[in-house]
């Protein structure tokens, strides 16, 4: 074998692999469209997607309430998540000293892998019935949901925040301090602004996180089909919905499901683009 | 004005420190609340049968389904982690800059990367498990994580190679070395650590994972019999630690048996997260998860 054509060869296998990604993306496209798309027309889109009642028994499949279910939870999720995870970046970042730092990085990434059954099984036995007890309701709630996805959420917050802050550069922070702004002064009004596209990064991230999780909130949610009406009622998730039916659904009823996935499939895509949108805005 | 003088603007510095310092309390106080959580009640419940060979109602083991684990993401590195490694090669080391096909692959493993889970075993189902005719079985489910864990094993090779130095390659072409030789002489032994710590970090999401296998490995809890079955043991159907762990957390019968295996895929995920950094940090290539 000439050393030319080895070359070649290898070149054109690392190509191969690299190419397998695009193909899987493609597949996962193909198969949930073709798998939903026919009974999305069969439903019809607008029953479907707008529809307030999910009765498979009788052939009635609207989303509507999942959707909501999902909105909310994400929503509830950012409220919890959002401000502490963006405060503990700025303090890893800006406020804390090189040896608790070190100790605390490895610990906010030790979140990130604990698995999302982990934090369902402690959501289950400490926030639900925490909930149960002092509030109304028997727990499974939206609240309990978004507390929980709240948490999970925080490590993917913290270490995208974070790396955004390190890296404005020093000669800004260090100019707001030769114009005689103090330290937090220098951070909050210097500092973050020059962040600001990487932090809504790390937010939407955290989004993407959220609306996608499934195991933990399935085992916290309640998951009854209905809009909540308060923080205390259940709710159900378009994630849920796919995990809890798909085991014996079958024909329209396992397409409605696929369906459900497609929208949600949706979803994720918006945030993606909307986060290629920020780091292209960034990089200008 | 009330913030106009000195005191005024050293009393909001100090607030928003306290509200900075608050947060990240919150944050360290939620961690070890959960760890110690787990561990607290886990530790003491972790009794021989609970390692059984046989998975029982009654002593609803989890040795089946800590061995399935192992199996179903060995085989799911062992698909994931040459294609990664040669896709990252590609994108670093072979590929020019600006070129039309790189910008499609890594808009398609950014697209990937951000997939939930559920999308993926739903995929899974429709394909490997439908499609292709596997059934629900461990290799259904293998392949389903595998491209899960891809673009985590090829965003991780490729900051590895990216670390490496440039005067390594023009070293080794110096020497006459082509590309190729250049790639597993010079650039993938400097950036070994990194990879590994990538792998590892893999290897840990597959531990963990639940939603991508619950419709594609399924949910027994029985180790396929290789022995007697040879290859067709493959396709049979699986439960790993994970999933053991939300059966018996959503069937609510055996809390203290819960506890002890929430301990047992903790550590196990705690290990593996450990060992990444451990590896990522020799080569000081800085991960983030995203």
């Amino acid at each position: 074998m000439s050393a030319k054509f080895k070359e070649k060869l290898a070149s054109a296998l690392f190509g191969f692999t690299a190419a397998v990604s695009i193909l899987a993306v493609a597949l996962i496209c193909l198969f949930l469209f073709l798998n939903g798309v026919p009974a999305l027309a069969d439903i019809g889109l607008p029953e479907f997607l707008f529809g307030s009642t999910w009765q498979p028994s009788s052939g009635i499949y609207g989303i509507f309430p999942m959707i909501v279910g999902s909105i909310y939870v994400t929503a509830g999720a950012m409220i919890v998540g959002v401000p502490t995870g963006l405060l503990t970046a700025l303090y890893l970042s800006r406020f804390a000293n090189a040896k608790i730092a070190q100790f605390l990085k490895p610990g906010v990434e030790l979140l990130a892998g604990i698995p999302s059954v982990v934090y369902g099984f402690f959501g289950l036995m400490i926030i639900v019935p925490f909930i149960r007890t002092s509030m109304p309701g028997n727990g499974f709630s939206l609240l309990a949901a978004s507390l929980l996805l709240g948490v999970m959420i925080l490590p993917t917050v913290i270490t995208v925040a974070q790396s955004a802050l390190d890296a404005v550069p020093r000669s800004y922070y260090e100019g707001a301090l030769a114009l005689g702004a103090d330290h937090e002064r220098s951070v909050l009004q210097v500092v973050v602004p020059a962040a600001v596209s990487g932090l809504m990064a790390s937010v939407i991230l955290g989004v993407g996180r959220a609306i996608g999780e499934t195991m933990a909130v399935v085992m916290v949610a309640g998951n009854q089909v209905q809009i909540p009406t308060s923080i205390f009622e259940g709710v159900r998730t378009m994630t849920a919905n796919i995990v809890l039916e798909m085991g014996y659904a079958a024909d329209l009823h396992r397409g409605a499901l696929i369906a459900t996935g497609v929208v949600l499939f949706v979803f994720i895509l918006l945030i993606t683009l909307l986060l290629n949108l920020i780091k292209r805005r960034s990089e200008i | 004005m009330a913030f106009s003088d000195a005191h005024g603007r050293r009393l909001k510095a100090a607030i928003v420190r306290w509200v900075i310092y608050g947060a990240t309390l919150l944050t360290v106080a939620v961690l070890f609340g959960i760890l110690g959580y787990i561990l607290c009640n886990g530790v003491p419940n972790l009794t021989p049968e609970l390692f059984a060979w046989e998975y029982t109602t009654d002593n609803v083991s989890l040795m089946p389904a800590f061995i399935n684990t192992i199996l179903i993401a060995a085989l799911a590195l062992t698909i994931a982690v040459p294609l990664g490694i040669g896709a990252a090669i590609y994108l670093v080391e072979y590929a020019r800059r600006g070129n039309r096909f790189v910008m499609v692959v890594r808009a398609a493993a950014e697209t990937l990367q951000g997939i939930p889970s559920i999308i993926y075993g739903l995929f899974g189902l429709l394909f490997f498990v439908t499609a292709l005719g596997w059934r629900l079985s461990l290799m259904a489910g293998a392949f389903t994580l595998a491209i899960m864990v891809l673009p985590v094993i090829m965003r991780t090779t490729e900051e590895a190679l990216l670390a490496v130095p440039n005067a390594y390659r023009e070293a080794s072409f110096g020497l006459g070395a082509g590309r190729l030789r250049t790639v597993f002489c010079c650039v993938l032994p400097t950036a070994i650590p990194g990879i590994v710590g990538g792998v590892i970090l893999a290897l840990g999401r597959c531990v963990g994972e639940v939603a991508a296998l619950l419709y594609t490995a399924g949910s027994v809890a029985e180790v396929p019999n290789f022995l007697q079955q040879g290859f067709a043991a493959f396709f049979q159907p699986t439960r790993t630690l994970a999933t053991h762990l939300y059966v018996l957390a959503s069937e609510g019968l055996h809390t203290q048996e819960t506890f002890a295996t929430a301990v047992v895929l903790l550590i196990l995920v705690i290990t593996l997260n450990l060992g990444a950094n451990f590896f990522a940090k020799k080569l000081g290539v800085k991960r983030e998860d995203g």
